[in-house]
């Protein structure tokens, strides 16, 4: 995946970083190991959704609700059923695929901003719904407490399992974007009614990318219950959608392994200044005003662009986008 | 018989009339909203924000003033022209060096703005809530059909509404200014081309529609409790009433401001728990029948 980003100097930083991750939990105090847990199954989710916004030019501006739904679904599952906790955490992504089948065959008729604010608007209907209905979901409170299998209970085992977890992730997901599957969708992102013309069904390849980003948001959501052991409404809220769009942004919404990045700096950033002050919207705002006038293509984007005059295959879109003025 | 007692009834039409005063509010927020978006194509969720602050102006111009009816007409006044103000310097020196951008940038840019003005109104005003007296006039209720006692304020609310909604229709339909930013939401190019400065128009447009977002903050300002927070529910809400009422279209915003508020208020009669699950509903049920709203989208 690194390759595709840095060329041949990627695969040695790919090892470095991936030996890096395993050894982790050997030496880092138990914080950062919680930290680092977090800041993989959000980078996760941020990747997820870049499939359907980055490779798909989807406007999936609500994200956070496929988290939220995967995430609730497996917590309901563990706690009401009595099942398996594994049952549990493997129904959350199929939980959230299913929703984004429904969403999606309601908005899928529509394109661009009004798929975006039709999807924001079913979104918060769930959102209510999970919020308001205090005996199923807990309400506001949302569920605490979630039972989790003793291997993966403690902090390291968590941290263990989010990682293998995430990285088999985003395996598939590199393999999808680069299947024909995922050629026709920057395909069909680049030029729909030229990608229609030559025969492929358009709405068909929208509608699988988003069940595709479904799942895997489900996924992250499952694996929030492994390292929280909790479930709360603000989840599925629309504010963590576009904040989750900021980190795509931030690491560079054309690369693969951007969002990831884009989650690791906001994460890290959220908890470096919590430490001092109260104000962490303010901070992100001013972050997010410098990254769209000055880094429009994130920050791997950035260094893309520095390594090669002419970038790999994106560059088309990127260059319409941003610099077509 | 009975079935139209049951119609009639005063809890009945008490709520229809608690509805249509929260229509007047969604209203005016969600006008501004489909104003600027039917014109510079600005999913504006900063918008939310621009009704909290006009909302906590409105607290502290009637409090400078002495806290009485005069401070409170002063402050109607003076806090949506103060959010304006503060929209025209944002719209100059940031938005509109991205408008031939992907909406998303404008998106995100108008979220970082509401993320950067919820940290400044906490750091202005604190986490309290405030309250705004109500004017002294429009104290007490009023019984109206012989039923529940009904606020004063709300009856002002009601008149207040079809004010500012014919003013707004005059503008747009009828004044100069507003002929120029229908044709400029068409065609922008085509504006510019007949040597009208297309950018002071948007600017003008965006200033109306955050204008419109003060009002309603500070309109609404004596009738809640002014908090933080107050912007996230009310932004959502005033984007389902622009969809539901077609992309902006003005009469739309009105239309789906009334399903909105009456779907809000006689929900709770039917089932107090979930009432507020009933708008929600409504907006689906709309937008099943309807995928691009109930009137004609400007888009």
């Amino acid at each position: 995946m690194l390759k595709s980003t840095l060329g041949g100097k990627g695969r040695i930083l790919g090892g470095a970083a991936l030996i890096l991750l395993f050894l982790f939990p050997l030496f880092l105090p138990r914080f950062y190991i919680y930290l680092i847990s977090i800041i993989l199954l959000t980078g996760l989710l941020a990747t997820s959704l870049n499939l359907p916004l980055g490779y798909g030019g989807i406007f999936q501006f609500h994200h956070a609700v496929f988290y939220g739904v995967g995430a609730y679904a497996a917590a309901l599952m563990i706690t009401k059923s009595g099942l398996s906790p594994w049952i549990g955490f493997a129904v959350g992504p199929f939980a959230a695929a299913f929703l984004s089948l429904i969403m999606g065959l309601i908005c899928i008729r529509l394109s661009k901003l009004y798929f975006g604010m039709l999807q924001i608007s079913l979104g918060s209907l769930v959102w209510i719904i999970v919020y308001r209905w205090y005996s199923f979901t807990g309400g506001d409170n949302g569920i605490h407490g979630i039972p989790v299998p003793d291997v993966i209970s403690s902090p390291k085992g968590a941290y263990y399992f989010t990682l293998l977890v995430t990285l088999l992730s985003l395996w598939a997901l590199h393999k999808i974007i680069n299947s024909p599957f995922g050629s026709a969708l920057q395909g069909i992102r680049d030029n729909p009614v030229r990608s229609a013309m030559i025969g492929i069904n358009v709405k068909l390849h929208q509608l699988a990318v988003l069940i595709i980003a479904g799942f895997f948001a489900g996924v992250a959501g499952s694996l929030f219950i492994v390292v929280d052991t909790a479930v709360f409404p603000d989840m599925l809220f629309w504010t963590l959608s576009l904040e989750i769009l900021i980190m795509c942004l931030l690491g560079g919404w054309f690369t693969f392994l951007g969002p990831m990045l884009g989650a690791a700096i906001i994460i890290s950033l959220r908890t470096f200044v919590s430490g001092f002050t109260d104000y962490w919207t303010l901070p992100l705002g001013l972050l997010m005003m410098f990254v769209i006038f000055f880094l429009p293509n994130g920050i791997l984007g950035y260094i893309q662009e520095r390594l090669y005059r002419s970038p790999a295959e994106e560059t088309d879109f990127v260059e319409q986008t941003v610099k077509e003025s | 018989m009975e079935i139209v007692t049951a119609i009639f009834s005063p809890k009945l039409m008490s709520q229809i009339f608690v509805g249509l005063s929260r229509t007047v509010i969604l209203f005016i927020v969600a006008s501004g909203l489909s104003l600027i978006l039917g014109v510079l194509r600005i999913p504006n969720i900063w918008h939310g924000s621009l009704y909290m602050v006009g909302a906590f102006m409105t607290f502290t111009i009637s409090g400078v003033l002495g806290g009485g009816s005069m401070g409170f007409w002063m402050a109607l006044i003076l806090a949506p022209l103060g959010v304006a103000l503060v929209s025209l310097i944002a719209e100059r020196s940031f938005f509109q060096h991205l408008y031939e951008r992907e909406h998303l940038m404008l998106l995100l840019l108008t979220f970082a703005f509401s993320l950067v003005f919820g940290d400044l109104v906490k750091m202005v005003w604190g986490m309290e809530y405030k309250s705004v007296p109500v004017p002294r006039i429009f104290q007490g209720s009023v019984h109206l059909f012989g039923g529940l006692p009904f606020p004063l304020y709300n009856v002002f609310l009601l008149a207040i509404g079809p004010v500012v909604a014919i003013a707004l229709w005059l503008i747009v339909n009828k004044t100069k200014i507003g002929k120029i930013s229908r044709a400029a939401a068409v065609d922008r190019e085509m504006v510019g081309a007949v040597g009208i400065n297309v950018s002071w128009v948007f600017a003008f447009v965006f200033m109306i529609g955050c204008f419109l977002a003060g009002l309603g903050g500070a309109l609404v300002a004596p009738t809640v409790n002014v908090s933080l927070g107050m912007d996230h529910t009310l932004i959502m809400e005033a984007f389902l009433i622009v969809i539901i009422g077609g992309l902006g279209n003005i009469g739309g915003a009105l239309v789906g401001a009334l399903i909105f508020g009456l779907a809000q208020s006689l929900g709770i009669l039917i089932w107090p728990q979930f009432g507020i699950v009933f708008p929600y509903a409504a907006v689906i049920v709309v937008l099943l029948l309807r995928p691009t709203g109930l009137l004609k989208s400007t888009w």
